[in-house]
């Protein structure tokens, strides 16, 4: 037996057949569903005369739409309200279990599936998101598929796919306090860009890897597919059977033994081929903001803006003078001199409680900055909403004069009534600085939960390694 | 799906490297429930100067003239041509159904986001990926007075330009699926009794799985 890697046996072990030109029929044993990429998949079964193959393999919650305010009142918006409405009574019609707006356990797909124990390792898990990547923290191969895709998993419970190649990354040494999850990630994509991961299945290793908690290691694969990757995982440890453990959905007590077993054995084994691996040096690392359009324009709090004019390549270049100029940005500016107008806390990427900890502990004490706007924190989940309240943090964040929400994807992509008018700048914990992401003309910085509480409490980005 | 045949379009070229999934269609159009329709919102933050709502008739908003869809020259293309990680970002399939409902049958760029290329396929939209040398020397001359026209052969894995003849490869099996226009869940389901016989086998070797 040849060494192999995690992503050879979590892909050997959901093959169901391979054509002869390598494509494979892959089994899939988990889909998340939401209101956005699902109607038309649902449609399509419907026209077809089709039934999912396996109800009980999907899991559905209403996230992108959801108002994170007055929840009572339902959906203003016509539109959204008839999408949120349309994934209820497919959720019905086909027998799919859903949380739907009023319960307690709805929240973002990529937050309640792990916290359900929906998502176990060893698992493979779709979603109609590019950030199902998320879930491969837990030891899984989870990616982002298309409506179609969507479809097709109901109807088959499989994906017609072909093998990635195989990335490792080292993450060694050890991370400085204030260096979280979020900074790590962020400072892999500064290095290897959004386009470096394209084609391949990232393992994150490394020292620095596996300090972090299960949470945290969400945050990172969150955003493999930001670097290009659309699965991204982290091998199983005991941090990952603790997580799992008594969660609604986990394996049942005579199950658990035989769970486990095969849980360990999900890792790479000694001496197993990478097709490419990326060393990183967590120590050497530093908080990081984006000041661009795209993740990779990314740098440490301790510097300054980017100059376009320092840089030989003429498409770059160019890409990097837009950016500016959308972001209303000088070259050369300290990144800790940027002033903000907003500060967004939430997304699948920070919304759950350890961000929401972490969050609070620098901005217990001290109060929003007279010229921020709005400081919002959205958890992820209601179950997240609850455990916060539990333990005071949102009494924290109301006193010092942030909105406290419902759970949502809110801001991160603005399909809600939350999001940024033009020219504003938001500190946002989210994923993507993409232009008009937040907002049409909106301007996102991309930090961590800590970064985006101290930036709402100086008004600009501040080093908390100085706090 | 339609079956893909050799056509010849003209080229709209988009210079500007990492087009994300949130431009090519804003999430405002993504409450839509419906597969068509998306095509008049295509890039509609850079195509538009005023702010677009679903629903709105867009024939009486101001569009951008300085935006390439807008300009004369390219009305009608039927081919984008791109630069590098087009389709980065979101995996919403919106993103393929509105350049297909604006029009294009063809992408040309040196590379795409993974998610987003597997979705064209699923949409009867052929992905081209060019040497970004080869991709650059299309740009010079997608640029002149009028607009360039490309023969694409899939069959052949060939572009015609003018005199010039630009080779590239597709994946034989999705290539067989765009040229027979052939319906992936039709074809997985010839394989149900291989998905049957999996899951009996899984049943055993990880029952948590089906609890």
């Amino acid at each position: 037996m040849y060494p192999k890697t995690l992503y050879d046996k979590l892909w050997d072990d959901h093959v169901v057949r391979t054509g002869e030109d390598g494509t494979a029929l892959l089994y899939i044993d988990r889909q998340l569903v939401h209101e956005v990429t699902s109607p038309q998949a649902f449609e399509g079964l419907r026209l077809a005369g089709r039934k999912p193959r396996r109800v009980d393999a999907n899991l559905a919650t209403p996230d992108h739409n959801v108002p994170t305010t007055d929840r009572d009142q339902g959906i203003a918006d016509p539109v959204s309200r008839l999408q949120v409405e349309t994934l209820g009574r497919n959720c019905v019609d086909f027998g799919i279990t859903e949380f739907d707006m009023d319960d307690i356990r709805q929240g973002i797909v990529h937050v309640i599936g792990p916290e359900q124990g929906a998502v176990l390792p060893g698992m493979t898990v779709v979603c109609g998101d590019s950030h199902t990547s998320t879930h491969g923290a837990l030891g899984t191969l989870a990616f982002g598929i298309g409506t179609s895709e969507v479809e097709h998993v109901l109807a088959t419970q499989c994906l017609i796919q072909k093998k990635s190649r195989s990335m490792l990354i080292e993450v060694d040494g050890k991370a400085a306090a204030g260096v979280t999850a979020k900074d790590i990630i962020l400072a892999i994509i500064g290095e290897i860009g959004t386009a470096g991961g394209t084609g391949y299945a990232i393992e994150f290793a490394g020292e620095a890897i596996r300090d972090l908690s299960v949470e945290g290691r969400m945050t990172l694969c969150n955003m493999a597919i930001e670097a290009g990757a659309r699965a991204g995982f982290i091998a199983v440890d005991d941090k990952t059977i603790d997580y799992v453990k008594r969660r609604p959905y986990a394996p049942s007590e005579d199950q658990w033994q035989q769970a486990v077993v095969y849980w360990k054995s999900l890792h790479s084994d000694e001496g197993a081929v990478f097709d490419k691996v990326v060393r990183i040096n967590a120590a050497a690392l530093v908080p990081q903001v984006t000041w661009g359009t795209s993740p990779e324009m990314v740098v440490g709090i301790d510097a300054r803006v980017p100059d376009p004019e320092s840089i030989d390549d003429a498409v770059k270049a160019d890409g990097m003078r837009r950016a500016l100029d959308y972001m209303g940005l000088e070259a050369n500016t300290p990144i800790t001199e940027i002033v903000l107008d907003k500060v967004f806390i939430g997304s699948c990427t920070n919304s759950r409680i350890e961000d929401l900890r972490a969050a609070a502990a620098v901005v217990k004490g001290h109060g929003v900055a007279d010229t921020i706007t709005l400081a919002m924190v959205v958890p992820g989940s209601g179950l997240v909403k609850q455990q916060a309240e539990e333990e005071g943090l949102d009494a924290i964040f109301i006193d010092a004069g942030f909105e406290w929400r419902d759970p949502g994807c809110s801001m991160c992509l603005a399909m809600n009534a939350d999001r940024l008018e033009p020219g504003e700048r938001c500190a946002s914990t989210s994923n993507r600085n993409f232009e008009g992401r937040q907002g049409q003309g909106g301007r996102t910085h991309l930090v961590s939960p800590a970064m985006a509480a101290a930036a709402a409490i100086a008004g600009h980005f501040v080093d908390i390694r100085e706090l | 799906m339609e079956k893909f045949t050799p056509f010849a379009g003209a080229v709209c070229p988009l210079d500007r490297a990492n087009v994300d999934t949130d431009a090519i269609i804003p999430k405002q159009f993504l409450k839509s429930i419906k597969r068509s329709g998306f095509g008049p919102n295509l890039f509609d933050e850079w195509r538009y100067l005023d702010h677009g709502e679903p629903g709105m008739d867009n024939s009486k908003r101001q569009p951008n003239p300085d935006f390439i869809l807008n300009d004369p020259r390219y009305q009608g293309a039927s081919i984008l041509l791109a630069r590098e990680n087009f389709g980065c970002g979101s995996s919403r399939e919106h993103a393929p159904w509105a350049l297909a409902d604006y029009g294009f049958r063809v992408i040309i760029a040196p590379g795409y986001a993974d998610i987003f290329y597997n979705n064209c396929f699923k949409n009867s939209i052929l992905p081209i990926v060019l040497d970004a040398e080869v991709a650059d020397g299309l740009f010079n001359k997608a640029g002149g007075e009028t607009a360039l026209h490309i023969d694409v052969d899939l069959e052949q894995q060939q572009l015609r330009v003018g005199d010039e003849v630009i080779k590239f490869e597709v994946d034989p099996f999705r290539r067989h699926c765009l040229l027979e226009g052939l319906d992936d869940i039709g074809l997985t389901l010839q394989h149900v009794d291989a998905i049957d016989a999996y899951e009996e086998r899984r049943r055993v070797v990880a029952p948590w799985l089906f609890a």
